[in-house]
């Protein structure tokens, strides 16, 4: 095979790589959305303030240490103790339920049956709260998050290539733990939603919350349980991208991309996301091999969003997004 | 009326039992207006109770009153002899009480099954733990067991050939006829039907009605229904409470109210024998 083919290969399979890393992000959207008709501006956030918490446990920081030593004179930064990777993932993961409560109680309890438009503005605001809250809480340092995820070129795959084809491919380790643990959480999260109990009351308060009620659902359950449900799949997110690129504020800015992502595989579909995502990330690193040399390169910046702008013109609710059926 | 303790006999001889709900001097307000004043009456186990009155006589307030959507302004809601405390929708639906709506509120994006199974969820045990179990923690059972319900109630309905539609796909009287599956899953103590023939054409009226009576022959389902069409009321209602300007004006059996002259007056004032 020639190597200009070869390379295209390599190029595409760390699309597809990347492409899940968009949809580890667009996901968290999809729950919230599919559930309350909320477009969740602090998704992006959301991913950070849970890469900074796993961080900061992990670490032994003291959360307000800042604040703390302001308040009271005291010089106290850490408790003296490392937790083990796994038990802080637990922990966070229950920071993220607390918070999903906490966010129903003072948000969106209050904010029933208002336009999605007002529901969308508590979301800008929860977005940054949470950005100053995360700051206030583990300090806005950046952070280095090392959870024991491998790193670096996978040699195994590389020297397996090198011999069969005589082409090594390059693909990071991180980036294959990425896929298998988003095609997990895809799985889980499509079975979840189409058949377990919850899963269906779920869909019936996304679409219709006076009749969700007559049937016995509580709402303030049902989005207790989805923004958890978000948190936890933003606690992921943070984990793969705060892994690969570490823990700043730069993390919150993932949700952009993830925007394209939902165009193209429609708001309401989870599998969308994952499909979105693989044609956004394959599709940004293919056109940079071809057209990014004819045109002066940079495209992998702006190429996601014009893919979205040609699809909302000839298919606006996604790939997999529910046909909008409006009898008249 | 006959006996008022112990039930009494319909003229087609159905045994109608105890007090099942007492609604004890109603009164809902909206701000200065009075939808509701001063209403009382009960529903007895296994009648067809409808609700009847001109438009905008406080009927569907007084159905959001029964299912919890509205909380009364003043009066109490007995319910199987204790006073029911204020208590939100999703609560009132868990105490067996379902209810459909004048403006059909269905799951559109969901399917008919689906739709129909939601009915089922109060009746679901398993948590969220046990379900991500499926087949070790007995979800899965349990969710084949609550199917095999679902499917009684379509094959009585006789909407088999649609189960996989998706609702939003349904013309109305069947749109209709599915939430009134849904609501019947639920197996309730109380069905309460918001003019569930509105808008229909006769002959879909006529299933409709052979519908809710053999649900309450089959079930002995207790119906609460609101409807315009008087017809239709005096052949299905075993008694009947007349509405006018948020006030009760009448309150008994169909011929009883039919001759009542204070309900010609109001609303059968078209009525010239």
């Amino acid at each position: 095979m020639p190597d200009q083919l070869l390379f295209a290969l390599e190029v595409t399979a760390n699309g597809l790589m990347a492409g899940v890393m968009y949809s580890l992000v667009a996901l968290g959207f999809v729950l919230i959305f599919k559930a309350s008709g909320i477009f969740n501006y602090s998704q992006g956030v959301l991913a950070l303030f849970a890469a900074l918490t796993l961080v900061g446990i992990q670490e032994g920081q003291v959360p307000f240490a800042h604040l703390i030593n302001a308040v009271t004179g005291l010089h106290v930064t850490e408790f003296g103790w490392k937790v083990p990777a796994l038990l802080a993932i637990l922990l966070t993961a229950l920071v993220m339920v607390g918070l999903a409560i906490i966010i129903e109680k003072l948000v969106l309890k209050h904010l029933v049956n208002q336009e999605p438009i007002i529901l969308f503005m508590a979301t800008i605001g929860m977005a940054y709260f949470l950005e100053g809250f995360g700051d206030v809480m583990w300090g806005a340092d950046i952070k280095t998050l090392d959870v024991g995820l491998p790193q670096g070129i996978n040699e195994t795959l590389e020297s397996v290539t090198d011999k069969a084809l005589g082409y090594g491919f390059f693909v990071d380790n991180l980036d294959i733990v990425a896929t298998v643990v988003a095609v997990m959480l895809v799985t889980a999260l499509t079975l979840f939603s189409q058949y377990s109990k919850q899963g269906r009351a779920l869909r019936a308060v996304a679409d219709d919350h006076q009749a969700a009620l007559s049937v016995g659902i509580s709402l303030r359950f049902i989005w207790v349980l989805v923004w958890s449900i978000a948190g936890f799949v933003a606690l992921v997110a943070g984990i793969m991208w705060g892994s690969k690129s570490g823990v700043q504020f730069s993390l919150s800015l993932i949700a952009l991309k993830a925007l394209p992502v939902l165009m193209l595989g429609g708001f309401t579909s989870i599998p969308g996301a994952i499909v979105g995502g693989l044609i956004i990330g394959v599709g940004e690193k293919l056109f940079e091999f071809f057209a990014g040399p004819l045109i002066g390169g940079a495209t992998e910046n702006w190429f996601a969003y014009v893919l979205a702008l040609v699809f909302l013109v000839f298919r606006p609710q996604g790939l997999f997004g529910e046909k909008i059926i409006e009898r008249v | 009326m006959n006996d008022m303790t112990d039930g009494y006999m319909t003229a087609d001889g159905r045994k109608i039992g105890g007090v099942v709900m007492e609604l004890k001097n109603i009164t809902l307000k909206f701000g200065g207006v009075t939808a509701i004043s001063d209403i009382s009456f009960d529903i007895r186990e296994g009648e067809i109770r409808a609700i009847i009155g001109p438009n905008g006589a406080g009927k569907s307030s007084m159905l959001n009153v029964i299912s919890g959507f509205y909380i009364p302004t003043e009066g109490e809601v007995w319910y199987r002899g204790a006073r029911r405390p204020q208590m939100r929708p999703y609560k009132v639906a868990q105490m067996g009480i379902a209810r459909t709506f004048q403006n059909i509120a269905l799951f559109d994006g969901m399917s008919v099954l689906d739709n129909i199974m939601t009915g089922r969820l109060t009746k679901m045990k398993k948590g969220l733990f046990a379900q991500a179990g499926w087949w070790f923690t007995g979800a899965a059972k349990e969710e084949d067991e609550h199917r095999a319900k679902v499917e009684k109630i379509i094959d009585f309905l006789e909407i088999q050939n649609i189960r996989k539609t998706p609702v939003g796909r349904l013309p109305y009287g069947l749109k209709k006829r599915v939430e009134l599956a849904r609501a019947l899953a639920a197996e309730p103590s109380i069905l309460l039907l918001d003019e569930p023939m509105a808008g229909m054409n006769v002959e879909e009226k006529e299933d409709m009605c052979r519908f809710i009576l053999d649900v309450n022959d089959e079930f002995g389902t207790t119906t609460v229904l609101i409807e315009h069409d008087m017809g239709v009321v005096m052949d299905l209602s075993d008694r009947v409470v007349v509405m006018d300007y948020g006030r009760k004006i009448g309150d008994g059996p169909p011929d009883e109210v039919r001759n009542n002259q204070d309900v010609i007056d109001a609303y059968l004032g078209v009525a010239h024998d």
